[in-house]
C-alpha cells in the first residue's frame, strides 16, 4: 500500500526536478492551423466591399438592438490577426511549459466561429439571425444534454447505456400519449421519466441479473423501443389521433428581468419548465457527483466495485438504482421532442440523438459540465448548419453536420487530452 | 476464495451428475440433453417472441378491443376473434416469407421464399462481418456506415464506368468491399494504435457516412444524372448482379455470394492461422500477445475484414436489389445485421440461418402489412425480443422450467446460489 502511494507521488516530483515534461504541442499547433485557415480562407476570400449583417434581437425584445452591419473583409482580417496572435501566445506558453487558462480555448473558439460566420454570410442578401441560431442551438441541445446526463450517471456507476436513444424515444412517446389523453402537457411531463426508467429497468434486468453484454442489450433495446412505438403509432395512435396523439405544448415561462437581457435573455430565460429543469439537473449533478455521499458511492462502484463492496456498499443495488434514475432523466429529455416543442409523436422522432448524447458525454469526459458544453457544441454546429443551409454558403451544411462526429473521433483517439472511462464500466459484478 | 469454493464443489457435483445419469431412463436423458441444447433455447425464444408479438397485435386490434367491452357477457367472442386475428396475421407472415398457398399463380406461390432470400443477402453478408468482430472481442456497431460506404463505392463504379460484363461486376463488388474496409479500417486502426473504443468510433462513423452520402447525392459528378432528386443514376446492366430465376423473380446472384462468404468466413475463423489469431485476441489479448501474436495488426485486420464484408453486403444490395443509390439505401440493415450476428451466435452457419430468418420476417412483414393491416414494425419487436431472450438463456430456461446445462439436476437457481454461498462460507471459515 505504502509503496504504491510513494510511486504515485514520486512521478510529478521527478518531473519537476528534471524539467523533462515534453512540450505539449497538440493544442498550439491546432490553434496555429486554425488561425492560418481563418487568414488564408476567411480573410483572403472575403469579397471586397461586401458586408455581413447580424441580427441581434427579435421583434418582441424590450431593448431593440439595431442590425449589426460589418464590412466583411476588414472584419475577417482583424479576427484572423487576433487569432494568429492568440496562437502565437499559445505557442509561447507551450515552449515555456506553462499552462494556459480555460479562457484561451473559449475565446479562440468564439472568435473563430465569428470569423467563419462573417465570411460565410458575406455579400449574401440575408441577415444572419444570431438569436435564432442560439435559440435553435439550445433547442437542439436539450435532449442531448438530458441524454448525456443519463449516460453519465449510468457509466459512472458501471453500466454502459447505449439505450439512451430508446429512452429518449420512449419518453417522447409516453409524454405525447399521456399529455394527449389528459389534455395537459404537464401530465406528459410526469409520464416521460417513467418511460425512460422502464427501459432502464429492462437494461439493468438483463445486464445485472443475467450479466448479458451491456452494449448488446442497449442496441437491442433501441430496436425494441423503435418497434414498439412505431407499431403503436401506426395502429392505436393513428386510429384515433384526437384522443391518443393530439398536440400539447408546455407553455413558455419567461423569467422576469432575466429574460429581458439582450441576446442571451430570450435564448436562456424564455423557456419551458423542461429547460429550467435541465439547468437544475445539470447543476445538481455537478455538485452531487463529486461532492456527496451518493456521488462518491456511485463513482466507487464504477471504478472499483470490489473495494466498494468491501466497505459495505451494495454494488449491484447501487448500479440498478442509479441506472434507473438516469433512465428517468433521459425519458424527461425525450419529452422535449413532443410536448417540449408542441409536436405530436412521430415514428423514430429521436433520430439518433441518443447516440450523439453518448458522444457528448465522452467528449465531456464523464463530467456534467463538460458534457453540457459538448452537447451545446453539437447543438450549435447543427443549428449553424441549418441556418446556413437556408442562407446558402460556400461550405456545404453536411460538412458542418458531420463536424461533431469527427471531433468526437479525434477525442476518443486521444487527441483532446486523455479520455478515460470509469474503470469498471461494462463489467458485471459478482461477489 | 471463490475459486477454492467451486474447486471443492466440482468433484461432488460430477459424481452426483454421473449417478443421476445412470438412474435416468434413456428417453428422459435424451429429453434433458435436448432441453440443455442452445438450439432449443433459440427455438423457444422465437416462440416467446411470437407470443409477445401476438399480444401486441391483439391489443392494437379494434375488433378485439370491441369484444373486450362485453368480455364477461360473451367471452367466446373474444377468443374467437382473437384467434381469427392472430392466425390471419401470422399466416400472412408465413405466406409472405415461405410459400403462398393462396396466390393466384404458380410463380406467385413460390415467389415468397425467393423474396426471403433477397432480403437476407445484405443481412447475411453484413452479419458475418459483425460476427467476426464479436468472436474477436470487438463490438462493431458500424455495420450501417460500412454498408453505406460499400453501396456508394459499388454503385458509383456500377453507373460511372463502362466495362465488359464480368469485369464490371467484379470491379463493382471489389469496390464495395474496399469502401466498407476503409470505413471499418478507420475504426480498426484507431483502436489498434490509440486504443480508441471501437463502439464509439463506429457509431460516429455511421453518422458521418449518412451525411457523406447525403452530400454526395447532391453532386452532379457523383450522381451522373440531371435529376434534382437526391438519387443516383441506375447501375449499368453489366454491373448488376444477374437474376437466378428469370425476370419474374428478384432473386439474384448476391445469394450465391452470401453462401460463398459464409463458407469463406467459416474457413477463415475455423481453419486459418489468421482466424486463430482473431479468436485468440478475442479470448485473451494478453495471452495472445505473449504467444507472439501481433495484437495491433490482428485488431486492425478484424475490423478491416468485417468492414469489407459489410461493404460487400451494401454492394450486393445496390447491385442486385435496388440498382440506384438513395439517401436511405441502407435502411436499418446495419442494426439488423447486429441482431442477425447475435442470433447466429457469431457462427457462420448460425449467422446464415439467422439472416434467412430475419429476411423471412421482413418479406413476410410486407405481405402481413398489405393483407391484414398489421404494421411491419411488429417485425422489429419480434427481432429484438428474440435476440434479448437468446442473450439470456437462463431466462428462457426459467420460463419453460428447463434444466440447466452442465449435467446438473434441475435445481431452482435460488437454491443453487444458496448452496454455492454456503460452500463459500465454509471455505472462508
Amino acid at each position: 500500500m505504502s509503496t504504491t502511494q510513494t510511486a504515485v507521488h514520486a512521478e510529478p516530483r521527478e518531473e519537476a526536478a528534471h524539467g523533462t515534461r515534453p512540450i505539449a504541442w497538440k493544442f498550439p499547433v491546432t490553434y496555429a492551423a486554425l488561425a492560418l485557415l481563418s487568414l488564408l480562407v476567411f480573410a483572403l476570400f472575403s469579397p471586397a466591399g461586401a458586408r455581413t449583417r447580424f441580427q441581434l434581437s427579435t421583434g418582441s425584445d424590450f431593448i431593440a438592438i439595431p442590425v449589426l452591419d460589418l464590412p466583411s473583409r476588414p472584419a475577417t482580417w482583424t479576427l484572423g490577426l487576433v487569432l494568429a496572435a492568440l496562437a502565437a501566445f499559445a505557442i509561447w506558453r507551450a515552449v515555456q511549459r506553462a499552462r494556459t487558462g480555460v479562457w484561451l480555448p473559449v475565446l479562440f473558439g468564439t472568435l473563430f466561429v465569428l470569423a467563419f460566420l462573417v465570411w460565410a454570410g458575406a455579400d449574401r442578401n440575408a441577415v444572419i439571425p444570431l438569436v435564432t441560431v442560439l435559440t435553435g442551438a439550445l433547442a437542439l441541445s436539450v435532449p442531448l444534454i438530458f441524454g448525456a446526463m443519463c449516460g453519465l450517471v449510468g457509466e459512472r456507476s458501471g453500466i454502459i447505456n447505449i439505450a439512451i436513444e430508446g429512452q429518449l424515444l420512449a419518453g417522447a412517446f409516453l409524454a405525447a400519449v399521456v399529455a394527449s389523453v389528459f389534455t395537459s402537457a404537464y401530465a406528459g411531463l410526469f409520464a416521460a421519466p417513467v418511460a425512460g426508467a422502464l427501459v432502464a429497468v429492462l437494461l439493468t434486468f438483463f445486464a445485472v441479473k443475467y450479466q448479458v453484454n451491456q452494449i448488446i442489450i442497449g442496441v437491442v433495446l433501441n430496436v425494441l423501443v423503435v418497434g414498439l412505438t412505431s407499431f403503436l403509432f401506426s395502429t392505436v395512435l393513428t386510429q384515433n389521433a384526437e384522443l391518443w396523439n393530439a398536440r400539447q405544448q408546455l407553455p413558455r415561462l419567461p423569467i422576469p428581468v432575466l429574460s429581458q437581457i439582450p441576446v442571451i435573455g430570450p435564448v436562456l430565460f424564455n423557456q419551458t419548465i423542461l429547460v429550467y429543469l435541465m439547468y437544475v439537473i445539470v447543476a445538481l449533478l455537478h455538485v452531487f457527483v463529486f461532492k456527496s455521499r451518493w456521488g462518491l458511492r456511485m463513482r466507487a462502484v464504477g471504478e472499483h466495485p470490489k473495494a466498494a463492496d468491501t466497505v459495505g456498499i451494495n454494488v449491484n443495488r447501487t448500479r440498478v438504482v442509479n441506472t434507473i434514475m438516469a433512465g428517468a432523466i433521459a425519458g424527461l429529455g425525450g419529452a422535449f421532442f413532443t410536448i417540449g416543442q408542441g409536436l405530436a409523436f412521430g415514428k423514430e422522432m429521436s433520430a439518433g440523438q441518443g447516440f450523439i448524447a453518448l458522444a457528448a458525454m465522452i467528449l465531456g469526459r464523464w463530467n456534467p459540465v463538460g458534457a453540457l458544453f459538448a452537447a451545446l457544441l453539437f447543438g450549435f454546429s447543427t443549428s449553424i448548419g441549418n441556418v446556413l443551409a437556408t442562407i446558402g454558403t460556400p461550405v456545404p451544411s453536411e460538412v458542418l453536420l458531420m463536424l461533431p462526429y469527427i471531433i468526437t473521433i479525434f477525442a476518443v483517439a486521444g487527441f483532446v487530452g486523455r479520455v478515460r472511462p470509469p474503470a469498471a464500466e461494462g463489467v458485471p459484478y459478482e461477489k | 476464495m471463490s475459486a477454492g469454493g467451486t474447486g471443492e464443489n466440482e468433484p461432488r457435483d460430477e459424481a452426483r451428475a454421473g449417478a443421476l445419469a445412470q438412474a435416468e431412463g434413456r428417453v428422459a436423458r435424451a429429453l434433458r440433453e435436448m432441453g440443455q441444447s442452445s438450439w432449443l433455447v433459440s427455438v423457444l425464444a422465437v416462440v416467446l417472441a411470437l407470443i409477445a408479438g401476438g399480444v401486441l397485435i391483439l391489443a392494437a386490434n379494434r375488433e378485439v378491443q370491441a369484444t373486450l367491452g362485453y368480455f364477461f357477457a360473451r367471452p367466446v367472442d373474444f377468443f374467437a376473434v382473437s384467434w381469427q386475428v392472430l392466425t390471419d396475421a401470422y399466416s400472412a407472415l408465413f405466406r409472405g416469407a415461405v410459400f403462398d398457398w393462396q396466390a393466384p399463380s404458380a410463380v406467385r406461390t413460390i415467389r415468397p421464399i425467393t423474396e426471403t432470400m433477397v432480403y437476407s443477402v445484405p443481412l447475411i453478408l453484413s452479419g458475418l462481418g459483425i460476427a467476426i468482430g464479436f468472436r474477436s472481442g470487438m463490438l462493431n456497431i458500424g455495420g450501417q456506415g460500412q454498408i453505406i460506404l460499400g453501396a456508394s463505392f459499388a454503385g458509383f463504379i456500377g453507373y460511372w464506368m463502362q466495362l465488359p460484363v464480368g469485369l464490371h461486376l467484379l470491379l463493382a463488388l471489389l469496390g464495395g468491399a474496399l469502401g466498407g474496409a476503409i470505413w471499418g479500417g478507420i475504426a480498426g486502426v484507431l483502436k489498434a494504435r490509440t486504443g480508441a473504443n471501437e463502439v464509439i468510433v463506429t457509431i460516429m462513423l455511421n453518422n458521418i457516412a449518412i451525411y457523406l452520402l447525403a452530400w454526395l447525392l447532391q453532386q452532379r459528378w457523383f450522381t451522373q444524372t440531371d435529376s434534382n432528386q437526391p438519387q443516383s443514376a441506375a447501375v449499368a446492366e453489366s454491373a448488376q448482379l444477374f437474376g437466378l430465376l428469370g425476370p419474374q423473380f428478384r432473386l439474384h446472384a448476391g445469394f450465391i455470394l452470401a453462401i460463398l462468404a459464409t463458407l469463406a468466413v467459416w474457413w477463415l475463423m475455423e481453419r486459418s492461422t489468421l482466424g486463430f489469431e482473431f479468436r485468440a485476441i478475442g479470448e485473451n489479448p494478453e495471452a495472445a500477445r505473449t504467444a507472439g501474436i501481433s495484437v495491433v495488426k490482428a485488431t486492425a485486420l478484424v475490423l478491416i475484414i468485417a468492414g469489407a464484408l459489410s461493404g460487400l453486403g451494401g454492394a450486393a444490395h445496390v447491385l442486385g436489389t435496388e440498382h440506384r443509390l438513395t439517401g436511405g439505401i441502407a435502411g436499418t440493415l446495419g442494426f439488423d445485421a447486429i441482431t442477425v450476428a447475435l442470433l447466429g451466435r457469431s457462427r457462420p452457419l448460425g449467422t446464415f440461418l439467422a439472416g434467412l430468418l430475419f429476411g423471412g420476417l421482413k418479406a413476410g412483414g410486407v405481405l402481413m402489412q398489405s393483407q391484414t393491416g398489421t404494421p411491419i414494425d411488429i417485425v422489429l419487436v419480434l427481432q429484438s425480443v428474440i435476440v434479448l431472450l437468446i442473450a439470456a438463456p437462463p431466462l428462457v430456461r426459467a420460463i419453460f422450467f428447463l434444466p440447466r446445462p452442465g449435467g446438473r439436476p434441475p435445481a431452482s437457481s435460488r437454491r443453487a446460489r444458496r448452496q454455492r454461498s454456503a460452500a463459500k462460507k465454509e471455505v472462508a471459515a
